[in-house]
């Protein structure tokens, strides 16, 4: 999942559309309009992440789960 | 009942109508509503007082903690941002948020919350002085983060200032003058002032969040209505967007206005979230990490949601040669001149009232710190009555909002200048958490080092980018680039360097501190 975090940082640098002024749906320019999709989809790579690399060994830390005692109740 | 009046000579062919101004005052009333509504909850204690008795769930987190990172730099700021710079600006700031946010919230945000499940902090500077053994540290770090901060309430403030100087032009004749009739920005940062104090006095956090998540509902559905309404008088959402094109065609794209090393730099801005007092508190203090769930999945969207119709309405304006006296008042200049209705107008300039106003948790925050870890930790635990605690909570917030205020009387020309200075300073302190968590050869004296070496970094620059050119009178101030990079990569790069090199150096933490704190 890391791996995936780390492409879809890489991918926020859209240079190919640095001097594009084309305007996508007839109105969004092409820079605003890619990173406008890229929000959403930012949107998408947390519910995944979630879904698949929940750290459940911190919440039982947290509750003192872990042998060491300290944690509340 | 629509009141008109007319402006004096030179203006008088246009009535204007206080519709809007009203609409403003009912919004500030519910504000003060919730205030007293949630001073039926407050339970007398100063735990409930600060910390809401651990009662906030996801969805009221989610509200409060997107209103309170975005403010008046979400909507004000990118508005004025964009008529500079065009689409930029949410390139630059609002979809790196989107994923540095949700990824500090999922990389230090869990683990604190786990560390104040187990070990009881309440503050940051209770979890620094712990973790790192070092009482001074705490002393070092409080007046540093109210350093920070101030510059963040400093941008609802003039924010607030500016549009509603924008929005009342030709109201007040008589009385102002000097600003042609539109109500001063020292009315209404005194105005704002009174309307927060009053209900983060009434309920404490609670007060806040809830106020808070009043205001993100507002601005998220201001800014969305503005731009259809906008678009609607200039011909359609195309036909806005061709006017751009034909007149400023640069304003649709970056080249020439953003270079690549200040774009991939600009993306260390967003890890200040990872400092943020009033966030830090929230993470510490909650009641399930699961609440923050929904923030991770959330925040992005609702970043869209608030950014994409300001950077859009901003770069219209340009379309439309809109010319205004400061770029933070291109937002209300475009809403007064192209929103038809005043109902609609009012509802709209109230929304954005509230994005500017969600400063409140920040100056909470500040509050707590200063009574738990200054009043108490130097009176003794147990010699300071919660009454007393609560006192001492509102004396700090009240002094910080009189700094704020006197500040704000003297602004820099650019509130997103001001608030990416600030979150710049937060970003530097980034290591120092992520060490904290994450490493347990950091030294105390590496953290000593990475805490100053920040502060020199930030100070030197932020003097040279943004002071020294607004005391010389500068209208508009270019971005502070050091090398083709933002001020932030130095201050984090310092930071990072200075508590890797002395922490290796230096003597390690005791044994016991590793195993409090790591599994």
């Amino acid at each position: 999942m890391w791996i995936v975090v780390a492409v879809f940082a890489f991918l926020h640098w859209d240079f190919w559309l640095w001097d594009d002024t084309t305007l996508w749906f007839g109105f969004l320019p092409a820079g605003l309009a890619y990173h406008a999709f890229y929000s959403l989809a930012a949107g998408l790579l947390w519910w995944l992440f979630i879904r698949v690399a929940w750290p459940v060994h911190v919440e039982r830390w947290a509750r003192g789960e872990d042998g060491q005692g300290e944690g509340e109740p | 009942m629509i009141l008109q009046a007319t402006a004096p000579a030179a203006a008088a062919a246009a009535p204007v109508s206080y519709l809007p101004l009203y609409v403003i005052l009912a919004y500030l009333a519910v504000l003060i509503g919730l205030g007293l509504a949630s001073m039926r909850f407050f339970r007398g204690t100063s735990k409930d007082y600060f910390t809401a008795s651990h009662s906030v769930g996801p969805v009221l987190l989610l509200l409060s903690v997107f209103g309170t990172t975005m403010t008046a730099f979400a909507m004000v700021g990118s508005s004025a941002k964009a008529y500079e710079l065009g689409i930029g600006p949410y390139t630059l700031m609002a979809s790196s948020s989107g994923i540095v946010h949700s990824l500090v919230f999922f990389l230090v945000g869990i683990r604190l919350w786990a560390i104040g499940k187990r070990h009881g902090h309440v503050t940051q500077i209770q979890y620094f002085r712990d973790r790192f053994e070092s009482r001074a540290l705490g002393n070092l770090l409080f007046p540093i983060l109210v350093l920070l901060v101030i510059p963040y309430v400093l941008t609802g403030f003039i924010g607030a200032g500016s549009f509603v100087q924008a929005g009342t032009r030709g109201m007040f004749p008589e009385a102002f003058p000097a600003t042609n009739g539109a109500i001063p920005p020292r009315v209404t940062i005194l105005v704002v002032m009174g309307v927060v104090l009053f209900y983060i006095f009434q309920g404490g956090v609670r007060g806040a969040v809830w106020a808070n998540a009043f205001q993100t509902i507002m601005f998220l559905v201001a800014g969305v209505a503005a731009m259809f309404m906008i678009s609607r008088s200039l011909g359609g959402l195309s036909a806005a967007s061709e006017a751009v094109l034909a007149k400023a065609p640069g304003h649709l794209a970056r080249a020439g206005k953003i270079g690549h090393g200040e774009f991939l730099s600009y993306m260390l801005v967003p890890l200040s979230v990872g400092m943020f007092p009033h966030l830090f508190q929230n993470w510490l203090t909650a009641r399930d990490a699961k609440s923050f769930r929904t923030v991770l999945i959330f925040h992005p969207i609702f970043i869209l949601i608030v950014w994409l119709p300001c950077v859009l309405i901003g770069v219209w304006a340009v379309g439309q040669g809109i010319k205004v006296p400061s770029p933070n008042a291109v937002l209300n200049a475009m809403m007064t001149r192209y929103v038809d209705s005043a109902i609609v107008l009012g509802l709209v300039q109230a929304g954005t009232i509230a994005a500017i106003m969600a400063m409140d948790s920040q100056i909470m925050a500040l509050g707590t710190m200063f009574t738990e870890d200054v009043v108490v930790h130097l009176a003794g635990k147990g010699r300071v009555s919660d009454r007393a605690q609560v006192w001492w909570s509102r004396g700090f917030i009240v002094a910080i909002m009189a700094l704020s205020y006197w500040l704000a009387l003297h602004p820099p020309p650019n509130v997103f200048d001001l608030g990416v200075w600030c979150f710049s300073g937060f970003a530097g302190l980034f290591p120092l958490v992520v060490a904290a968590i994450y490493w347990k050869r950091v030294t105390t004296a590496g953290a000593y080092a990475s805490v100053l070496a920040m502060l020199v970094t930030w100070g030197v620059l932020f003097w040279r980018g943004l002071i020294q050119p607004a005391m010389a009178g500068a209208k508009e101030l270019g971005e502070p680039l050091v090398l083709g990079v933002m001020p932030v990569a130095w201050v984090v790069l310092a930071a990072g360097v200075a508590l890797v090199a002395v922490s290796l150096a230096t003597r390690p933490p005791s044994e016991g501190t590793i195993k409090k704190y790591f599994a």
